[in-house]
């Protein structure tokens, strides 16, 4: 099976957010990272290349985006990802990064489309099912798990209050989160050197018409200082719990 | 046109967030002065679609096929955009839940309607349509403006109230007139919690952290959350150490929640922590670090032990429990 991963470039989780009269993001001085969530769904497609090789033919990464995240494509081959491919547009919002994704996908092949089930920058969490429609194809989100069992892929999802297990036919696009793999597989030095020589092609984007637009940002208000209770008197939260924040 | 609101049930049961759509739903479409109608997938009982009305459904559309027992969101979807079409539904609102977040994405490339997704307020309807949402993980705000002209929310649970306006409301049975034959996912085992209260949907959670240092100090944890009929959760390091089910991680990874009331046991306040928790109405902190960044976050905190705390804290909720 070939594996394609969709992968975003964010803003690391430890920035400090600012933004430009309130209009758009600042990234000056910003580090960036692979979004921790199409990581995590790269490292169980690497995984599951390296354990069983006979079902896994190649694991390719997919970033829409300019030159400066190319970095993050970089990582995710030093990774274990056999070839990058990045489309060359901006992105200005979920519904025409998945546009941009479909029309490249579909005039290749692939057998499993991988996508975080959200993205720490703009919070969507809506890239993975668009792409999924557009291309007319099932999407089964919320994967926790992902394993190929005799030629056949079995995947677990989280529901509200459990999980159900499921067997599903290729191509689909498979919507992974925390769990799928627990922590992020981090670059060997090996890796990072071979990285430098694999395949990372540039696809010029394609129009797409905007449903929405970014209005303007704003920041949250500072928060009132904590109140701190004696622990000794644990009785007077109960008290400021019911009569004050009325939550119990 | 009019307002539809996608429902869900839990065995048969409308879940609480159902009730709150509607009653969201209900105040937009006064606004807009349309209808709204309910739709609802699944067997549920004729009394139980009827509480659908007592928050202001004016119609209310069940789709009862066999074919559709378990959510496959590509069947599901085409179901959504059929009766979309038949009611000549301009907005369309879900939960932003493990369905929403499936479903929702879809529909909006189905019906070429722009999505906003994890909405927090109505729509400022002033100057078009516009919906606040919180981005980059809760540490900042936007403003999207929807300009086609159908539209597609999520909703964050537990950010709206109930509002009871009860309807007559008249139950149609809705014929998706589909193939179901190619099913292209086959469900195989299904593990649900019984019993326990589902943590996304908890209005109280108590949460532990590193700081009760082993699985077997969770005995108090346990007891505060069902004297509170709260919910328990756990931070990452937690989870990792297999002190507590993954499930029950909370954190930027992990599960986001938006309760009325979280209490953090012995959790230092990593910021990829605070990223699951600050959509919270109340914070409280226990934690013997007085420098622990869980008091920034914090409306209440306690600097203390919390091997002493806790049993102090559960003999004053079972006082004022009394």
């Amino acid at each position: 099976m070939k594996i394609l991963v969709c992968i975003n470039n964010v803003p690391d989780t430890t920035t400090k957010i600012k933004f430009v009269d309130n209009k758009a993001f600042d990234s000056a001085g910003v580090q960036w990272i692979i979004n921790p969530w199409d990581e995590l769904t790269l490292t169980r497609a690497i995984e599951m290349k390296e354990t069983q090789p006979a079902d896994i033919e190649s694991v390719t990464v997919i970033n829409v985006g300019r030159a400066d995240a190319e970095a993050s494509i970089r990582k995710a081959l030093a990774i274990g990802a056999d070839n990058g491919i990045r489309i060359n547009s901006d992105t200005s919002d979920s519904y025409s990064v998945a546009f941009q994704l479909s029309e490249y996908i579909a005039k290749e092949k692939y057998d499993i489309i991988f996508c975080g089930i959200e993205s720490s920058d703009y919070n969507g969490g809506s890239v993975g099912g668009m792409l999924a429609e557009f291309l007319a194809i099932p999407s089964v989100s919320s994967v926790s798990m992902f394993e190929i069992k005799d030629g056949k892929v079995v995947v677990k999802r989280e529901i509200d209050g459990g999980n159900e297990t499921l067997s599903v036919q290729t191509p689909f696009v498979l919507i992974g989160q925390k769990g799928i793999a627990i922590e992020p597989k981090i670059p060997s030095m090996r890796g990072i050197m071979t990285a430098r020589t694999k395949q990372l092609t540039v696809v010029e984007g394609v129009a797409c018409n905007q449903l929405i637009e970014f209005v303007d940002f704003d920041l949250p208000k500072a928060k009132a200082a904590c109140r701190k209770i004696d622990a000794e008197n644990v009785k007077e939260l109960i008290d400021l719990l019911h009569n004050e924040a009325k939550v119990i | 046109m009019s307002v539809l609101v996608y429902t869900e049930n839990w065995d048969g049961k409308f879940k609480k967030l159902s009730f709150e759509l509607i009653s969201y739903g209900k105040e937009l479409s006064k606004k807009l002065n349309t209808e709204l109608v309910a739709l609802s997938i699944g067997n549920v009982a004729e009394s139980e679609l009827q509480k659908l009305a007592l928050y202001g459904a004016d119609r209310i559309i069940n789709v009862n096929k066999s074919e559709l027992s378990f959510f496959d969101a590509q069947l599901y979807n085409s179901v959504l955009a059929k009766v979309t079409e038949s009611v000549g539904a301009k907005l369309i609102l879900f939960a932003h839940n493990n369905t929403g977040k499936a479903l929702s994405p879809r529909l909006s490339v189905s019906l070429k309607a722009g999505l906003a997704t994890a909405v927090i307020a109505q729509p400022d309807l002033t100057n078009g349509f516009i919906i606040r949402k919180k981005v980059f993980t809760s540490k900042a705000f936007a403003n999207i403006k929807i300009n086609s002209d159908i539209k597609i929310l999520s909703l964050l649970q537990n950010s709206f109230g109930l509002l009871e306006d009860p309807k007559n409301a008249v139950i149609e049975s809705f014929d998706t007139d589909m193939d179901f034959s190619d099913q292209k996912c086959k469900l195989m085992d299904v593990n649900k919690v019984s019993g326990k209260l589902i943590l996304t949907d908890a209005d109280i959670v108590v949460s532990g952290g590193r700081g009760m240092k082993g699985p077997e100090n969770w005995g108090p944890i346990e007891e505060l959350a069902s004297l509170l009929g709260a919910a328990t959760a756990c931070s990452r390091p937690v989870a990792d150490e297999h002190w507590r089910p993954h499930e029950e991680h909370v954190g930027q990874t992990g599960k986001v929640l938006s309760p009325s009331l979280y209490i953090a046991c012995g959790i230092s306040g990593a910021i990829q922590h605070l990223g699951g928790i600050s959509n919270s109405k109340y914070i409280v902190a226990i934690n013997k670090d007085p420098e622990a960044p869980i008091f920034e976050a914090a409306d209440y905190g306690i600097v203390g032990d919390l091997s002493k705390v806790l049993p102090d804290l559960i003999t004053a909720v079972k006082e004022f429990k009394a």
